[in-house]
């Protein structure tokens, strides 16, 4: 308490003392006085205004203090006075230090009285003097009326009426200084910031120092700078570790001194001059390593260019349009340049090769990517290949020119047969007619009309008789010409009635056998066999008997007929099919008979009544079939264009083929006394070939073509149809489509 | 019985191959080295007869090496060095990784390297191997010394490339061993007799190239390397076979009188001789400076076996090569500034011309246009504004088609704005049945010392037709024979006719001609279906064997007769053409 009262008395005291002071200075300058604590507080334009606001503060805060007014007894010129000086106190408690400043300057002369004051106000736990209930929420004295104590303990009472809404509205409206008005809770009274006041709160606001003379941006001074100091900026003595050597270091130079000894590490390698790269690498050549490179091919070098390739080429030498189209179509491999010829008139016009860098790339992708090897070129002259053969002028005769042709038949004339006598010539043709020729004049003796295509005819070729054999459709004649002198007419007749008794005896097979009646007997039609199919060739026994025919079956085992003329008797010499039967022929000499299927030809022994010998045509087609007349060797003319020549004491294998014709081959032929054979094709030529057999069996038996005969026109792509040679001349007959028949001699 | 079952492919030709992925795997190198090392080596795929037996029995495409030529790689010193560089790489890149620069330094300096002087020798055993195998490595390095340095390759090669053929350029000059140049669309080929060895090369025109992208330089790099070692020591040897030194130096004389001229136009110093020696214009220093090489005489040695004429014919063929080597002798040439110059200088150089040009073009000119002893002055363009009385202005197909004539050529057909002559190549030789250019026939008739006339070339073109007459007619002549069977048909048919068409008709009876038979033609038929017959008879594979090369021989007479029949319509074409000129 004693404190307490103490400090009251100073502050009595105190305030004695400012207002004595104020009264020492004379009252003409209390005038000046306000001026200049408004000039400091506010600009000076708004003096007037200001002092009148000041005024009405004063009022107000008599207003709001009136309490205190009322609350005060005595010494109301002192109140008075010290009321204006707390009110600026007041201001200067909110507004923090700066305040202070202008009290001080405020106060001039009493500084240290001032000094004191302060000093007092600045401690942080007493914030508010006038109201010393501390720091606590105002709240608690909501219900009391009044808001604290002062500092002499006398209650301070909350002001007599609490502003409402209409209150605050007015003086929002009318105020002009409400904005700037602030609440103080703790005394309860509205105080008015002054201009420095909002000045600072908007400074703090925006983030810059309170302070207006502090230059944030001052010249900054280096500390460290480059300039050397006469002082160390610090005197510390240097470390031990700056005298004695690293350990660290001495570790990693001891690694690479042992890398170095390891020979991990290299020295450096001086750099070897390139120009005295080279040296004569070639002084002592030694040959042994020659040894090692046997195997090694050289690569072949590029091929040099042509007059194609010159920049300003003969004209020949360039494309023409098509052959440019031709160039641009053709696919890369296939071009004959690479590039397209050009021209150009002067050598600057030359541009560069586009396609250079490629070409170099290529050549060198072939030089290690292509496999290399040794292509053994064929320089063969081409005359060394064609095999040395006997002339054909050493090896006749044989028939080299066409000396006659038969005309009458008006169809295409599918087979000819001579009489063995060689003075006739029987031709059987599509048009329904049988022809009978005189060799010599080509005369056409007879005519004889049969009704039908003629599929084959053919000559007895006993020399005794003088019968021929046709067979057309299904029936197989038996013609008596009548075209020999009266014997052989009269010994024909015997033979073909000579079996007439014993007819009836035969029973009814597949055959029927049938004499020529009326007009007929007239033409020399003598007998007549019915078969019960189509019959495509017929064949005589030497002996001029036995006559074979041929009908082509699938199906059927009923294929070929055996007959006997003088007994009138057919029989079927096989009972199983081995496919399609061709042709067939008897063996001149011995009991064999030889049948020819699409691929082989089979013999049968007549006699043991079984196959002897089963010959491969290696060919797809059998076409025809003709057996030397010694019976040692066949030839097979097959469809596709070959002709196959047996040797039957050899092989079943054929001993030769012969690839001669462009087409087809239809017929083939021995000659009966020479060496010769011809096979006839659809190319219209006939080839007349000179087979020779020797009896020396170490020679190999001669082979060799020695005519090609043309003379047939071919018609509807056939061409030579059959082919016959003369009985005795070396003359050969052939048949065409064309509906001639031919002889060259 | 039996023993142990023999095993499928172990044995045999599948023993003897291996395939390249199994070859890269025995030598553990990844496929990039193991072309390299096929390049270098000169080790290329086999390919086996049988080729699903090697494969074991697939029959996938596979590429196959020999066993043997594998083997022999495995003791190559050069796959250790393929190895060292894999090392090398990775330690540098793991110094790149940890920055440690130093370390990349030191690794850069010890960068391994490889040299590939004992593969050369080892490939080409003789000098005159290497020789034989040089074409492929002078058309690489004159390629690859037109590339731009634009990092297709290192830089150094293209340095290395250009000296090796500038070389190459001065020991052809300096032997005089030059012999044909065909200017061609792609390249100028050339070609040269080296110690008995011809050697054909082709120079790209000196333009930029175009790279393509589907190019693998680094197989061309590989090449490249090999032939620069092989091109190098083969340099070095040719050089030392003249006595001229290596590197080569300019003469003394030559050089203080280029060097008078000032040099820095041009180049830096250290490039500048290289400049010099590629502008081709002086000799080279010799070891020992001999005046004039004396011309060995050739001597005789009479064989036996040898006829006088072969004799003859050789010592001809000598004295037309001395001839040739002196084309140029004594003649001053100007090359003006749009020519080719390096290859100009290059050939006339080479057939003992004189050759200058402009000094802004290239160093090493030796004399300005208004040297008044020029004598041929080598322009491309249509025209020259000012002309000198005493020389001849000539466009430079002239140098060319002299080298390939061998003689010195009229220079009428080659003067400014005249249309040129074709320019043919000399590689082509003809024989007999072949067609020959008519321009060809011109130039051999000047070799032989004729003198060309007007006239000569349309009885050359005469000529000409009649030999393709002939050719028609021997073909005809197969023809013929049947004309006359068919001929004397249908007169046989005309009698016949006749004869049918009745006895009422009045018989005459004309008298018969003599049918005039030519025994030789007889002869000639006779014989001529003698051998038909007898190709009737050849066996299936010799039939196909001739069937060919008959055909190959008829391709190549309808190929000379189209080429001829091509011209005749030209020529022909032309000849209206001045007709109607001229009546115009």
């Amino acid at each position: 308490m004693e404190e307490s009262s103490s400090r009251n008395m100073r502050r009595e005291e105190a305030k004695k003392v400012r207002q004595k002071t104020v009264k020492k200075r004379s009252t003409e300058e209390e005038e000046e006085e306000q001026d200049e604590i408004f000039n400091f507080n506010k600009k000076p334009a708004e003096e007037e205004e200001e002092e009148e606001d000041e005024d009405l503060s004063d009022s107000e805060d008599s207003v709001f203090s009136g309490l205190e007014d009322s609350g005060s007894d005595s010494e109301d010129e002192e109140e008075e006075g010290s009321n204006d000086k707390e009110d600026g106190d007041d201001e200067g408690l909110k507004t923090g230090p700066e305040e202070s400043e202008q009290i001080e300057e405020e106060k001039g002369g009493v500084t240290h009285k001032k000094q004191e004051d302060e000093y007092e106000r600045d401690s942080s736990d007493e914030e508010d003097i006038r109201n010393t209930v501390g720091n606590i929420p105002m709240e608690w004295y909501r219900d009391f009326p009044h808001i604290g104590y002062d500092l002499d303990g006398k209650k301070i009472y909350k002001p007599i009426r609490n502003k409402d809404e209409l209150d605050e509205f007015l003086d929002k409206m009318e105020n002009p200084d409400y904005w700037r008005t602030v609440h103080d809770k703790q005394t309860g009274s509205d105080i008015v910031l002054s201009d420095e006041q909002v000045e600072l709160v908007n400074r703090l606001q925006r983030g810059q120092f309170g302070d207006v003379n502090f230059n944030e941006y001052q010249p900054q001074v280096e500390f460290f700078s480059g300039d050397l100091m006469v002082h160390p900026v610090s005197n510390r003595p240097a470390d031990k570790r700056s005298f004695i050597p690293s350990l660290i270091e001495k570790e990693k130079v001891s690694k690479l001194v042992h890398a170095i000894k390891m020979g991990w590490i290299k020295p450096r390698r001086q750099d070897d001059d390139s120009r005295g790269r080279y040296y004569d690498l070639w002084t002592n050549e030694d040959s042994s390593i020659l040894a090692k490179h046997r195997m090694h091919l050289p690569a072949p070098k590029i091929p040099l260019p042509g007059h194609h390739e010159s920049y300003n080429p003969p004209p020949e030498y360039l494309f023409t349009d098509e052959e440019r189209a031709l160039w641009e179509q053709q696919d890369l491999s296939d071009r004959k340049f690479p590039f397209v010829p050009q021209r150009f008139s002067s050598l600057r016009q030359v541009p560069a090769f586009p396609r250079f860098i490629h070409e170099r790339f290529e050549r060198c992708l072939d030089l290690y990517l292509c496999p290399r090897q040794r292509k053994m070129r064929v320089n063969v002259n081409p005359e060394d290949l064609i095999p040395k053969l006997p002339k054909p002028k050493d090896l006749q005769p044989f028939p080299t020119t066409q000396s006659l042709v038969y005309r009458g038949h008006s169809g295409l004339v599918r087979s000819i047969s001579v009489s063995p006598s060689g003075q006739w010539l029987a031709s059987g043709s599509d048009d329904g007619s049988v022809r009978f020729w005189e060799v010599r004049s080509s005369r056409c003796m007879k005519t004889v009309q049969v009704g039908g295509a003629v599929r084959s005819v053919a000559w007895n070729p006993n020399p005794s008789v003088c019968l021929l054999a046709v067979a057309l459709d299904s029936v197989v004649l038996i013609l008596s010409p009548s075209l020999a002198d009266r014997q052989v007419v009269s010994s024909s007749e015997r033979l073909l009635s000579g079996q007439q008794e014993e007819e009836p005896a035969e029973g009814v097979g597949p055959v029927t056998w049938s004499e020529g009646e009326g007009e007929e007997l007239n033409q020399g039609i003598r007998l007549k066999i019915q078969h019960p199919k189509a019959v495509h060739q017929v064949a005589w026994h030497a002996k001029g008997d036995y006559l074979a025919s041929v009908m082509p079956d699938h199906s059927s085992h009923l294929q070929v007929f055996i007959h006997q003329v003088s007994r009138r008797r057919s029989q079927n010499p096989f009972r199983k099919n081995k496919g399609l039967v061709q042709c067939v022929s008897f063996h001149p000499v011995r009991p064999y008979f030889f049948v020819a299927t699409q691929r082989s030809v089979r013999i049968y022994n007549l006699v043991k009544q079984e196959m002897t010998k089963k010959l491969q045509a290696n060919s797809k087609w059998i076409s025809s079939m003709a057996v030397h007349p010694g019976g040692d060797h066949v030839v097979c003319g097959s469809y596709d264009c070959r002709l196959s020549w047996f040797d039957l004491d050899l092989s079943t294998k054929p001993y030769k083929m012969l690839r001669h014709h462009k087409k087809a081959v239809r017929g083939v032929a021995y000659h009966r006394l020479y060496p010769l054979f011809a096979s006839a094709s659809d190319d219209g030529s006939v080839i007349v070939c000179h087979g020779t057999v020797y009896n020396d069996l170490l020679q190999n038996p001669l082979i060799v073509p020695v005519k090609v005969l043309r003379g047939h026109v071919i018609t509807h792509d056939l061409g030579v149809l059959d082919v016959t040679f003369h009985p005795t001349q070396p003359w050969i007959f052939s048949s065409g489509s064309d509906a001639t028949i031919r002889l060259f001699t | 019985m039996g023993g142990l079952q023999k095993k499928k492919y172990e044995r045999g030709s599948a023993t003897n191959y291996i395939t390249r992925n199994k070859a890269r795997k025995k030598l553990q190198l990844s496929l990039p080295d193991f072309r390299r090392l096929c390049i270098l080596k000169g080790i290329y795929p086999h390919e086996p007869k049988h080729k699903k037996k090697v494969n074991k029995g697939s029959t996938a495409a596979r590429t196959f090496y020999l066993l043997k030529d594998i083997r022999f790689l495995l003791h190559e010193p050069i796959v250790r060095k393929f190895r060292d560089y894999k090392v090398f790489v990775r330690k540098l890149k793991k110094a790149y990784g940890k920055t440690e620069y130093s370390d990349v330094e030191r690794l850069r300096e010890n960068k391994p390297s490889y040299k590939l002087d004992h593969i050369i020798k080892e490939r080409y055993p003789t000098f005159i191997d290497a020789l034989r195998d040089i074409d492929d490595s002078l058309c690489m390095c004159f390629l690859f010394s037109t590339f731009a340095r634009t990092g297709k390759c290192h830089v150094q090669t293209i340095q290395l490339c250009r000296r090796l053929t500038v070389e190459w350029m001065n020991f052809v000059i300096t032997s005089r061993a030059l012999r044909k140049v065909f200017i061609s669309i792609k390249g100028i080929y050339y070609q040269a007799e080296v110690m008995g060895q011809l050697i054909t090369w082709l120079v790209p025109y000196q333009f930029s190239h175009d790279h393509p992208t589907d190019v693998d330089y680094r197989v061309m790099a590989t090449f490249t390397e090999l032939y620069t070692t092989l091109l190098g020591f083969i340099n070095f040897r040719l050089y030392h076979s003249l006595n001229l030194l290596y590197p080569p130096k300019l003469d003394s004389k030559t050089e203080s009188e280029l060097k008078e001229e000032d040099e820095d136009d041009y180049a830096m110093n250290s490039e500048s001789y290289l400049e010099k020696l590629s502008a081709l214009s002086s000799s080279l220093a010799r070891v020992v400076s001999t005046a004039e090489e004396e011309e060995a005489e050739l001597d005789q040695f009479p064989d036996e076996g040898e006829d006088i004429e072969k004799l003859e014919a050789r010592e001809k063929e000598q004295k037309q090569l001395e001839a040739q080597k002196k084309l140029f002798d004594g003649l001053k040439f100007f090359l003006n500034r749009e020519v080719p110059r390096e290859s100009l200088a290059f050939v006339i150089r080479c057939f003992g011309g004189e050759v200058s040009w402009d000094k802004s073009v290239c160093i090493g000119s030796t004399y300005e246009v208004t040297d008044e002893t020029i004598t041929h002055h080598i322009v491309d363009r249509p025209n020259v504004d000012k002309q000198y009385i005493n020389r001849y202005y000539i466009q430079p197909q002239w140098v060319y088609d002299c080298v390939n004539a061998k003689i010195v050529l009229p220079v009428e057909d080659y003067f400014l704005g005249v249309t040129l002559p074709p320019h043919l190549s000399p590689f082509v030789e003809e024989k007999d049945g072949d067609y020959v250019p008519p321009e060809k026939l011109k130039i051999m008739a000047l070799q032989r010392g004729e003198k060309p006339a007007h006239g000569q070339e349309d009885e050359e073109e005469e000529e000409d037709e009649e030999e393709g007459e002939d050719e028609e007619e021997e073909d005809d002549n197969e023809e013929e024979e049947d004309d006359e069977e068919e001929a004397d048909e249908k007169s046989l048919k005309k009698m016949e006719e006749q004869r049918s068409k009745g006895k009422s008709l009045q018989v005459k009876v004309t008298p018969g001609k003599m049918k005039v038979e030519n025994p030789a033609r007889l002869e000639e038929e006779e014989k001529a279906e003698e051998k038909r017959l007898a190709i009737m008879m050849m066996k299936k594979k010799e039939k196909y064997l001739y069937d060919k090369i008959m055909f190959g021989k008829k391709r190549k007479v309808r190929e000379a007769n189209k080429l001829a029949a091509k011209r005749k319509a030209h020529d022909d074409a032309e000849k209206s053409k001045k007709k109607k000129k001229t009546r115009k």
